[in-house]
């Protein structure tokens, strides 16, 4: 049976499934959409997924697990949309969302996302833990909480509760004191972002988390947001304001790039390393911000900065976005997004991978363990590199 | 378990096969007019020996095996007409040989056209290979068994003219290499063996290309386009005959149609050159321009429409979007060049007849040897009217080319049984022959090339 409420029935026949959106912007090869570099099926491809969400919303195909697992397996990493010469092009996120939503309203999601969303919804983080623990990973640290500060420092789920994240999370409070920037947190008041739920098709809870946030933020007068994590930062900067939410937010290496131009931080000096550095999809395609985290690497001492082929617009994701670091659809291969990664990484002689962005920090680090790359790359969050964490 | 999907999974692994209704559906559909053909397996192999070993568990298990490139050629030529496992090659994708002093590229036949010419301009930026017009995701294989062309068609022909050697994997599972690396030497040459490679132009029936060495040319550093306008079709074969003369261009297509607007009724003669320096442009532009285009320009029947555009990656795809709707296919047929005028106008009265906005394009073919001619039609994936309308206008222009003297290329199976009723008998026995023979058992892409 046709789902008549599907909002994109107007354009989502238009993708003629040719397959430009597969490339980086160079044309390197057909992998830069990590789900299609993982299974090299049409069906995991962009275009191939647009045709199923059709035939299903048209009811050419009935719905099933498989089916729910190439709709999620989508990372929303924006590749696509940057290569796709159609006119359609900016909502091919938002056609897959939309079929997600219908998922979620049936009940037909897969079991990883469900669980997801279950957790976020009852503790405010993926991983079902306590909400009263989320401010754990700063309790030995002496942070103020969110006053009447300038920036409030929201340190998102990840920050928050996964123990690689907690590092960068606290390397970043360290270097926000040492610039001596006034900032406060809100400790367990905070709750998930909702950057995440809003993929997963999830609406109603994105606009439960968003109200809960800028409620917080209204109740201290918040008006300038740091966020560690550029999921949040999106979700802050791009969702929040359809729920009322008006602020402006930074994303942590926009800040940190204007103390070190000021003259008010003082990054560090290495020992000659090299670095390369992987643009996170939510500061990248999706906001646009490339310089903000080269300028602050470039002003480290010792560090000669190489890129990868597949650098800023062609960034090749490292396959966590839209909750796929907690879900892992496209984890168990060789040719898993964040391996592929790691390789591309590794080649180009880099003793540092840099990320900006807690879930590309632990996909990536996970990633080396099982390519066996330990001895030659590490992966730093360059709030870590600049605080000087071991 | 289903003893096919064991063998394929034991062959390639969990990961690369499928019989679940969303791979079946997938691969099913092409992009353009064509019903749905359902496959009964999908596998992707990632090597020669994996594609050998498929066709003889094929061969022994009597099911069909379709190959699968780039799935671009929009005439449904890769549908498994008769159910079957398509085997998408896509994962064949090894750049293996580069050699530049000889000028030949050695790849795996799923290798995609944008691959090797990002390969190239990073490794051999004065090299280049004839790159069709087609979206990038088009394989060299799939584009060598249709007898595809790009844009070096104009000096070198067709890409099936440029190849220095194969190895393809027969209906029955043997690897065979041609040219001079079935002698073990390197991949340099196809002839002056005995030529028994005949695989280009049969749509994969009979045999799988598993790898292809392919000429490349001299890329020059500076790449840019002319365009020279005319409004009377009826010039545009002496026109393209003057040039052809002088062979300066690198690539020479003619395009009119309905959308944009600038276009419509007039006919836009796109010519690419290249130079190593301005004074080597400015040269070849002299050769076309001055001294053999000039008098058109002075009696005013041709103007330079744009000169020193830069050489845009095609984006054919957004002829799709032209009505919002998703989808064209069109009939592309190798014509003499002095049919232009009658393809074009039969173009614009067939589209008209269907409420389709017309969309016609020659491409030159070796000094004017021919040219590849097609009649695009649009249609809207979500209206299944149109869908009918541009079928049916492609049909009616397939007998149009056949009237015009034409010879379709890449025919779907319409067109091959329009083609196969008017070639002479011998000619027929022998295709008839070669495909008994090579494919005895008729498991390979059966239902195209089929002599009834
Ligand atoms: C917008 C657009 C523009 C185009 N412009 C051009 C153009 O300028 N020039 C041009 O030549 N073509 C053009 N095409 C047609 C077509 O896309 C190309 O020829 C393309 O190279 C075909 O390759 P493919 O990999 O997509 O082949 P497929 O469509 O996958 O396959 C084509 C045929 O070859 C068979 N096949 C595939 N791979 C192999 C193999 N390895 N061994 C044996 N058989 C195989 C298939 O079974 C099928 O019969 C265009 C198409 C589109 C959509
Ligand atoms: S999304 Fe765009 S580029 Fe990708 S297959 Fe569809 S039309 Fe082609
Ligand atoms: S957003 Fe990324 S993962 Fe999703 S279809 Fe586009 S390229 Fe693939």
């Amino acid at each position: 049976m046709a789902l008549t409420q599907y909002k994109y029935m107007d354009i989502i026949h238009r993708c003629f499934r040719c397959g430009y959106c597969k490339f980086p912007l160079d044309w390197e090869d057909v992998d830069n959409c990590p789900s299609y570099a993982r299974h090299r099926l049409e069906s995991y491809s962009n275009g191939g997924r647009l045709w199923l969400i059709r035939a299903w919303i048209t009811g050419e195909i009935p719905w099933s697990e498989h089916l729910a697992d190439i709709v999620y397996s989508c990372v929303a990493c924006k590749n696509c949309e940057e290569k796709c010469p159609l006119s359609f092009s900016d909502d091919i996120i938002n056609m897959v969302t939309a079929a997600r939503n219908l998922m979620v309203d049936q009940g037909l999601v897969p079991p990883a996302a469900k669980k997801y969303l279950e957790n976020v919804q009852l503790h405010g983080n993926p991983w079902g833990l306590g909400a009263k623990k989320r401010d754990q990973w700063m309790a030995d640290l002496s942070l103020e909480p969110y006053r009447d500060q300038e920036f409030l420092y929201f340190v998102g789920s990840e920050g928050a509760y996964d123990s690689r994240a907690q590092s960068a999370a606290r390397a970043l409070a360290g270097v926000l004191q040492k610039a001596g920037v006034s900032f406060g947190v809100l400790g367990n008041t905070e709750t998930d972002d909702g950057n995440e739920a809003e993929l997963l098709g999830e609406d109603g809870l994105v606009e439960v988390l968003a109200e809960k946030n800028i409620a917080r933020f209204a109740e201290h007068g918040v008006k300038k947001i740091i966020t560690l994590s550029p999921h949040a930062y999106n979700a802050l900067k791009n969702i929040y304001p359809r729920h009322g939410g008006e602020f402006a937010v930074y994303h942590y290496t926009q800040v940190l790039a204007d103390l070190v131009r000021a003259g008010k931080l003082a990054a560090p000096k290495l020992a000659p390393v090299k670095i390369t550095y992987h643009d996170p999809c939510f500061l990248g395609r999706w906001n646009n911000e490339y310089k903000a985290p080269r300028k602050v690497l470039q002003s480290i001492g010792g560090v000669q900065l190489l890129e990868m082929g597949r650098n800023r617009k062609s960034a090749f994701c490292c396959g966590g976005g839209s909750g796929n670091y907690y879900m892992d659809l496209l984890g168990g291969s060789a040719d898993s997004p964040a391996r592929i990664r790691v390789r591309q990484a590794s080649a180009t002689g880099a003793d540092v991978l840099a990320v900006a962005c807690p879930n590309c920090l632990s996909m990536l680090e996970d990633a080396v363990k099982v390519e066996g790359l330990e001895s030659k790359l590490m992966v730093k969050d360059i709030s870590e590199i600049m605080y000087g964490t071991e | 378990m289903d003893s096919v999907y064991a063998a394929l999974v034991e062959i390639v692994g969990q990961d690369y096969v499928s019989t679940r209704t969303e791979e079946l559906f997938t691969y099913s559909k092409d992009l353009g007019t064509s019903e749905p053909q359902w496959p009964d397996y999908v596998a992707a192999p990632a090597t020669a020996e994996e594609v050998s070993r498929i066709v003889q568990m094929a061969n022994e298990k009597n099911v069909a095996v379709v190959p699968l490139g780039g799935g671009l050629s929009l005439a449904g030529l890769a549908l498994p007409l008769k159910g079957g496992i398509e085997l998408d090659l896509k994962r064949m994708n090894q750049i293996l040989e580069l050699n530049e002093k000889g000028r030949y590229v050695v790849v795996e036949a799923g290798t995609s056209h944008g691959k090797l010419t990002a390969h190239l301009h990073k490794h051999a930026p004065h090299l280049m290979h004839s790159e069709p017009g087609a979206p990038p995701a088009a394989t060299i294989g799939g584009n060598l068994a249709i007898h595809g062309q790009g844009d070096l068609g104009h000096p070198y022909g067709f890409n099936s003219d440029m190849v220095s050697g194969m190895e393809v994997v027969l209906p029955t599972g043997e690897v065979c290499r041609f040219g001079s690396c079935a002698l073990g030497n390197s991949w340099y040459t196809l002839h002056p063996l005995p030529d028994v490679s005949m695989f280009m132009g049969w749509s994969g029936s009979t045999g799988i290309i598993t790898k292809v060495s392919l000429r490349l040319f001299p890329c020059k550093k500076i790449q840019e386009q002319d365009a020279f306008v005319v409004e009377d079709e009826e010039l545009v074969p002496d026109i393209l005959y003057e040039l052809t003369h002088v062979g300066m261009a690198e690539d020479m297509m003619v395009v009119s149609q309905e959308i944009p607007p600038p276009f419509n009724r007039l006919h836009y003669i796109l010519i690419n050159i290249s130079g190593d320096s301005r004074k080597e442009l400015e040269f070849k532009r002299q050769l076309m321009f001055d001294d053999r285009l000039s008098k058109y320009i002075q009696d005013g029947t041709g103007g330079i429409g744009a000169g020193g555009q830069e050489v845009p990656r095609p984006v054919v795809s957004k002829t799709s979007d032209w009505r919002k709707g998703g989808g064209f296919e069109y009939v592309g047929a190798i014509m003499p060049v002095t049919t232009y005028p009658e393809c074009y106008k039969s173009g614009v009265e067939i589209s008209g007849r269907h409420g389709i906005p017309y969309t016609t394009l020659g491409r030159v073919l070796g000094s004017g040897h021919s040219m590849m001619f097609s009649w695009t039609f649009a249609f809207n994936r979500a209206d299944e009217e149109t869908v009918r309308h541009a079928r049916q206008a492609l049909h009616e222009t397939d007998e149009k080319v056949l009237e015009l003297g034409g010879t379709l290329w890449k025919p779907a199976v319409f067109g091959q049984k329009l083609l196969m009723d008017r070639m002479d008998d011998g000619t027929l026995q022998m295709m008839q022959k070669v495909k008994h023979m090579l494919d005895p058992n008729g498991i390979m892409n059966p239902g195209n090339w089929e002599v009834a």
